[in-house]
């Protein structure tokens, strides 16, 4: 490419999930030719998103200030918290509208293979926050996945002697799903998890 | 193009790229062998390759040496039977990091891959960490390592409590007994006697967990996989809970039942 920075645009877009080389250039491409409409006001939202977004310091989420929007929400539920591995869940439980609590996020997993122990994870502040604040309930809605449910149940026993109810979300068969397409794992963990009907 | 196929239980799975991953498996025929999964890291994915997933794979790679694609067909999954006992689940995945470690890549071993099979079905039973302390054992006699626990070292006719960490080989109650602060702790159920237990599990895994680590980890700059190590913590804090002290130390056979805490 005979251009540096346009050559150095689509290296960087390539890196971004979704998009390889030949799509980096695709969209190189699109946001040359809309400058004012699109590419502009991109780079510009990109740059006011870099300098203001900020972890929140009390329940691991990316906002734009410190406590984020869900922490300082006088509306929700602090007797309830959510636990998430990543960012990506609480949207992900965020866009069910379902659950009006406070969450927090670990940054992960316990990894056997990874090397990744308790103290890499954002537990010691989820322990102290249960203690400080009124938290009568914990739901860990964490993978169905043997390093998330691993670190589902070590997060249960660190909670254990606080007298917090803990909570997990349940295992099983998906809105929409029919039996017969069903993998024999989630199978077992539905007729596991059966309750009256 | 080189191809084949075999029964496989997935040891672990790591994220590669954008949505692969590199998969190591146990195989019946192939030993512990790595393959790239194409899609690896989509939802449906994710699944079937769970650590203890006994798998269906078929491996093809243009060359031998070369690392080669894996596709596999889930047969059972453990997993989801072992999803609400912690203890059990840690035992799963001490399976999985000590078997990829300690199993050198394409190296047959079908024994080991039968053994690791034996285990996850152990692993919904009631003996299941005396079946993991066995398979250790096991594990540490396929790699060329085996605690000789035939007769004491010593000459003693007597029960068979110690072993010696320098041989490996197992010394008599009597013969050992002016030893026993260097000697390690035979559990009894690992030579015929003994019900197992907390405290002779804990003792188990002590004596596993040193000469994996002296014969196996060490040696490749390692340490034992923190799972391992949560294994035997849960077994000493347990101990430790039910009888006040901590076992073994004295090489006594410890009749410490299983706290309930222990799923």
């Amino acid at each position: 490419m005979a251009n540096s920075e346009i050559d150095r645009l689509m290296q960087l877009l390539a890196r971004v999930p979704g998009l390889g080389p030949r799509s980096a250039r695709r969209a190189v491409l699109h946001l040359m030719k809309r400058r004012d409409q699109l590419m502009l006001p991109l780079a510009q939202a990109m740059q006011a998103a870099a300098e203001s977004i900020r972890i929140c310091s009390q329940c691991g989420n990316l906002d734009t200030q410190d406590p984020c929007a869900i922490c300082r929400d006088a509306e929700r539920d602090t007797a309830a918290v959510c636990v998430v591995e990543d960012v990506g869940d609480l949207w992900a439980l965020e866009r069910t509208s379902a659950f009006r609590g406070r969450y927090h996020v670990l940054g992960g997993t316990l990894s056997a293979l990874d090397g990744r122990g308790p103290e890499q994870l954002n537990i010691d502040k989820l322990i102290d926050r249960v203690r400080e604040q009124e938290v009568s309930e914990v739901i860990l809605a964490l993978s169905a996945t043997v390093d998330g449910q691993t670190t589902a149940h070590y997060i249960g026993e660190r909670l254990a002697d606080l007298g917090v109810k803990v909570t997990r979300l349940a295992h099983g068969v998906p809105v929409g799903g029919e039996l017969d397409y069903l993998d024999d794992g989630t199978l077992t963990a539905a007729l596991r998890a059966r309750r009256p009907a | 193009m080189i191809e084949w196929q075999d029964d496989g239980i997935v040891l672990s799975s790591t994220p590669h790229g954008e949505d692969a991953t590199v998969v190591h498996l146990l195989t019946r025929e192939h030993g512990h062998h790595a393959g790239l999964v194409r899609g690896g890291q989509s939802r449906r994915a994710q699944g079937t390759y769970q650590p203890g997933n006994l798998v269906q794979a078929s491996w093809r790679a243009r060359l031998a040496d070369h690392l080669g694609q894996y596709s596999c067909e889930v047969v059972e999954t453990p997993i989801a039977r072992l999803m609400d006992r912690p203890d059990r689940l840690v035992a799963l995945s001490a399976m999985a990091a000590v078997a990829q470690h300690a199993l050198p890549e394409r190296e047959a071993h079908p024994a080991a891959f039968e053994g690791t099979q034996a285990l996850l079905a152990a692993l919904e039973g009631e003996h299941w960490a005396e079946a993991y302390v066995h398979w250790e054992m096991f594990l540490l006699g396929e790699l060329g390592f085996a605690l000789d626990l035939s007769c004491c070292a010593g000459g003693g006719n007597d029960r068979l409590a110690y072993v010696s960490p320098r041989t490996g080989r197992a010394v008599s109650l009597s013969a050992g007994e002016p030893y026993r602060n260097k000697l390690l702790a035979l559990p009894g159920f690992l030579v015929g006697y003994g019900g197992g237990g907390t405290g002779e599990v804990a003792q188990g895994l002590r004596l596993t967990g040193f000469f994996l680590g002296r014969h196996i980890f060490h040696p490749a700059d390692r340490d034992l996989p923190a799972a391992r190590h949560r294994l035997a913590e849960r077994f000493e804090r347990a101990l430790g809970e039910g009888s006040g002290s901590k076992a073994g130390s004295d090489g006594e056979t410890d009749s410490v039942d299983r706290p309930a805490g222990m799923d």
